[in-house]
């Protein structure tokens, strides 16, 4: 390089100013500070990187570039759902989540960052009220993390090893849970009946080595649990922890799971005011009652009220913070560290703009317009609903009956713009709705399916006449 | 007065907003609205009836949740406000925050992002649909193999911690599947290390060992030698160290581990000051992490979210985190990850928006931009070190007259035992003065500390700012010390009493939880 390499992300570059600093601190060159690490280990060339954009416009249009090759949900019409999930985001969300006081603050203490001190204590509150439980954290990564958490934590209260798994959990959620617990927990899983959970097996297989009960409501496949209460009775017989992994979104008209025995409900906040990002956006809520011995399992921050030296100041500070590793480093409970804050933030804002009325509504929808698939994809020949639950927003249908595969129908609708739901196996299509898709989009996807049911009942009837043919021929 | 305009005093005259907000639920108006809902159609309401009525016996909720009822205007304007409440990193010189490289977040990587040909992608449409993000999640992962020198990488964890989490699930694997599991049972770190590593191990079952500097402040190797075994599974440790000091010795550190059969992971957290100088598999480390919201100038988000990156040699590139994208000519498509994988740590693909964040920042950088990084941040924090260390009362433990690399932890302790005034004390009287001041991680090893790291991002009169601030800070703490206990003055709200936030009885963490416990204190 012959010009000096001035960038504008790094200031000190101008030249003057490097050389005045190298003189300050009486160092001929930058390479003085890297003394202590050893010749060997040095690099000794460049990084080999694509060829820089340094100027804002030519990067700009290389990664709008990129982007563009992308065909998103919105230009589709899409059914996809199985964790991350199509709902609308106000746009008072994204300018609250977007100001740069929340969007590059980082971990200041409760006086330059009261804000987002009160923000997030605020979105825990929010939470509660939904959820009606006492204590909320401040999110962890996302639901698969506060399932393994919660479930972590029974395991840490009882002292015991099996967790029975009374529902359709998705793969990867499952994989991620089984890993985090392995050394510490056993799960047993007891097959669901119509949908959701066998409380009649998961009865019979309760004992007084059984750490926690392990409920999905949703479950994989959008089945409402109704019989948590029963669930939650058996296993605090024998001293169990009843935990439910649930996605908040059906609160608004469904009984929360706190109401029906619920010791830790658990999950994502993904569906409360965030985009799909690719499924880049999701934050986990762990919500327990105001029992310490339940809050002192919690890895993540909590933040609570506070007064301050001025009567009706409003003040913010951590709630127990020796449980963390922040302060005991491995004594802590799990650890704690950068998790998605920001989003609970968003959730906050969601909740607050829906109010009691809006998610009341928004369930509603959700219900009714699931109900209406579900239906709808029923009613086509060959198509069966592959259990007879209450669904929230996902269901699964059985397409063997129409000579289909579930990969199959999703291949060929794809090539008419439509992402019909996700193949979950080789007979399996789970379908998801949301507020977003209309009666009319249903409706589209009914007929797509119905045209290809009769198609490949016509191709049968076709590859029948043929065989018949042949059999003259023979004979 | 009149023109001319009197100079500027040498201490900005900061005061942080103060809106005197209160609680949300106290802002509630039964019946505004702050979003409406898309209806039911007629067409849906005559197919299905009413879907709540309908519900099993206990299903539908019975009370409404006691969420407030807002007009939209009056939410946004209650966030803006606490907005304003914050200080984020666009707005402080915000060098205090060590460990943690809060670094500028260029504001082109926000608008690029915020098109629907990201936010409104799923992660399970057709691979063909997503050709771009997919694209940018490969290239991402190439250039950080790169950056590391490792063979493969995941952008799959969450952030950084998530992403230790992964190392020690992978190597936790890798003992297993070479029938170790049970033999190897210890994790060694040292208390310079992010606590992280041995919170995650301990997660992950292990035996945690500790190990303390030798007296200069350098990781001692003697130490590590004797703490080795046939028991360890692996070391665990950051270079530089969170004191800023490098670790000379750091390929004798990994050959010692491999000598017992361990593996070596590099937490990268510090890798800010080394970019393009040294790598982790020059090193001979097996498995290491980004901090990619850190180093490579993603938002921190008030907290998350931010994204690992997982870096590993060939030999692990088996258990690597999914799922996995892959490029097959010019195609890029997700594969599930294998089966030696620790399987999936989240959902799908990561923290999407950061990973198309981080490669548009090293894209507006290349490698001699990477290297300006680098060397620019370790510049910073010699000068600043420099500075901080003229001021009475402050020093820097360890390594005396040696440099250090990204960061500094410093001592307050000389000034301490003049004054009484703690670390934590000046933190909160240099918030007064508009700047970010954090102690360190616990335990305070290193008496009345604080950690200052000013990355690449801040200019020299903002750094000479910085430590101006500090300087005034201590000058007060001797002469005027009541004005520094009693801090914060210019603050949104004043010194917030913290004995109810570690007693059960008193605690709120929920605005239902306070209304229970205190009936007489609000009007419900």
């Amino acid at each position: 390089m012959t010009e000096p390499f001035v960038h504008p992300y790094i200031p000190n570059t101008a030249p003057d100013v490097r050389a005045e600093m190298l003189a300050a601190v009486g160092a001929a060159s930058v390479d003085e500070f890297y003394a202590d690490v050893p010749a060997d280990l040095r690099l000794g060339r460049a990084l080999d990187l694509p060829e820089p954009l340094v100027a804002e416009q030519d990067l700009a249009r290389h990664v709008s570039g990129l982007l563009a090759k992308n065909t998103t949900t919105t230009e589709r019409l899409s059914f996809l759902g199985q964790g991350t999930y199509a709902h609308h985001v106000p746009a008072v969300v994204d300018e609250v989540i977007g100001r740069s006081e929340f969007l590059t603050a980082y971990a200041g203490e409760p006086y330059e960052d009261h804000g987002r001190f009160q923000a997030l204590w605020q979105y825990q509150s929010l939470m509660g009220e939904l959820l009606s439980m006492d204590v909320v954290n401040v999110p962890t990564y996302d639901g698969f993390q506060a399932t393994a958490t919660a479930l972590a934590m029974a395991g840490r209260l009882t002292g015991r090893r099996r967790v029975l798994v009374a529902s359709d959990v998705l793969p990867a959620k499952l994989s991620k849970v089984r890993d985090f617990v392995r050394v510490h927990l056993d799960l047993e899983f007891v097959a669901p009946v119509d949908g959701t959970a066998d409380a009649a097996g998961v009865a019979d297989r309760l004992g007084d080595d059984v750490a926690a009960v392990w409920v999905e409501t949703p479950s994989r496949t959008g089945a409402i649990e109704h019989r948590l209460q029963q669930l939650a009775d058996a296993a605090h017989e024998v001293g169990a922890v009843l935990v439910v992994g649930t996605d908040p979104v059906g609160y608004g008209v469904l009984t929360p799971p706190a109401e029906q025995g619920a010791d830790i409900v658990c999950g994502d906040i993904q569906s409360l005011g965030l985009h799909q990002w690719f499924g880049g956006a999701h934050a986990g809520f762990i919500a327990v009652h105001d029992d310490p011995r339940f809050v002192m399992e919690m890895p993540s921050r909590l933040f609570g009220l506070a007064t301050t030296d001025v009567p009706g100041e409003v003040g913010f500070g951590d709630v127990a913070y020796d449980r963390t590793s922040f302060a005991h480093r491995e004594e802590g409970k799990e650890w704690v560290g950068t998790a998605a804050a920001l989003w609970g933030i968003a959730a906050g804002v969601h909740l607050a703009l829906m109010g009691p009325q809006g998610m009341r509504e928004l369930g509603e929808v959700l219900l009714a317009r699931t109900a209406y698939a579900q239906r709808a994809l029923a009613a086509i020949p060959g198509i069966r609903l592959a259990d007879g639950a209450v669904h929230l927003r996902e269901f699964a249908v059985d397409v063997s009956g129409a000579g289909l595969t579930a990969p199959g129908i999703v291949d060929r609708l794809r090539a008419d713009g439509i992402e019909p739901g996700v193949a979950a196996s080789e007979h399996e299509l789970v379908v998801c709705v949301t507020e977003i898709t209309s009666q009319h989009d249903i409706d589209r996807l009914a007929t797509a399916i119905t045209t290809l049911v009769a198609a490949s009942a016509a191709e049968a009837a076709a590859t029948l006449d043929t065989a018949a043919t042949h059999e003259e021929h023979r004979a | 007065m009149s023109l001319p305009i009197a100079p500027k005093p040498a201490h900005r005259r900061f005061h942080q907003a103060r809106w005197d907000e209160p609680v949300i639920f106290e802002l509630s108006t039964p019946g505004e609205r702050g979003v409406l809902v898309t209806r039911v159609e007629p067409g849906v309401r005559d197919a299905v009836g009413d879907v709540v009525a309908a519900l099993p016996e206990g299903l539908a909720r019975s009370t409404p949740p006691a969420l407030p009822e807002m007009a939209q205007m009056r939410v946004l304007k209650h966030y803006l406000r606490l907005s304003q409440e914050n200080l984020g990193a666009d707005l402080n010189v915000d060098v205090g925050q060590g460990t943690c490289t809060m670094k500028y977040a260029p504001k082109v990587n926000e608008q690029l992002i915020a098109t629907p040909k990201l936010s409104a992608m799923h992660p399970l449409q057709d691979d063909a649909d997503a050709q771009g993000v997919l694209e940018i999640i490969w290239r991402t992962e190439r250039m950080l193999a790169e950056v590391s020198g490792m063979d493969e990488v995941s952008l799959h964890t969450q952030g950084g911690s998530a992403a230790i989490w992964a190392n020690i699930a992978m190597i936790r694997a890798f003992h297993e599947a070479n029938d170790e599991g049970d033999q190897r049972r210890e994790v060694i770190t040292t208390i310079f290390s992010h606590p992280s590593n041995a919170a995650a191990a301990k997660a992950a079952g292990y035996d945690v060992i500790t190990l303390h500097p030798d007296a200069d402040g350098y990781p001692d190797l003697e130490a590590l030698k004797r703490a080795l075994s046939p028991r360890t599974a692996a070391i665990m440790v950051t270079n530089p160290e969170d004191t800023g000091i490098y670790n000379p010795a750091i390929k004798e550190w990994v050959d010692a581990a491999h000598g017992v059969g361990a593996l070596a992971s590099y937490d990268q957290a510090n890798a800010n000051g080394i970019l393009g100088i040294t790598r982790a598999r020059d090193a001979g480390f097996d498995v290491c992490h980004f901090n990619v919201h850190k180093t490579f100038g993603t938002p921190h988000g008030s907290g998350g979210p931010g994204t690992g990156a997982n870096a590993v040699s060939a030999a692990l590139a088996p258990f690597l985190p999914g799922p996995r994208v892959v490029r097959d000519g010019v195609r890029y498509d997700v594969v599930e990850a294998g089966p030696q994988s620790i399987g999936a740590i989240g959902p799908f693909h990561g923290v999407v928006p950061n990973i198309v964040r981080a490669y548009a920042w090293i894209m507006a950088l290349g490698a001699d931009g990477l290297r300006a990084v680098a060397e620019t941040a370790v510049l910073n924090n010699n000068y600043l070190m420099k500075r901080i260390l003229e001021i009475p009362g402050a020093s820097a433990p360890y390594a005396t007259g040696r440099r250090r690399i990204e960061q500094v932890r410093y001592s307050w302790q000389e000034l301490f035992e003049e004054t009484g005034i703690s670390s934590e004390e000046i933190g909160i009287r240099a918030s007064d003065f508009g700047m970010h001041y954090w102690t360190s991680h616990h335990p305070y090893v290193v008496p009345q500390p604080f950690t200052l790291e000013p990355t690449e991002s801040y200019s020299k009169s903002e750094l000479d700012e910085y430590a101006d601030v500090l300087a005034e800070v201590a000058r007060e703490a001797r002469e005027t010390p009541e004005v520094v206990r009693t801090a914060p003055h210019n603050q949104t709200v004043h010194h917030t009493h913290h004995d109810d936030l570690d007693d059960p009885e008193r605690w709120a963490v929920t605005w239902r939880a306070y209304r229970r416990k205190y009936p007489d204190a609000v009007g419900a």
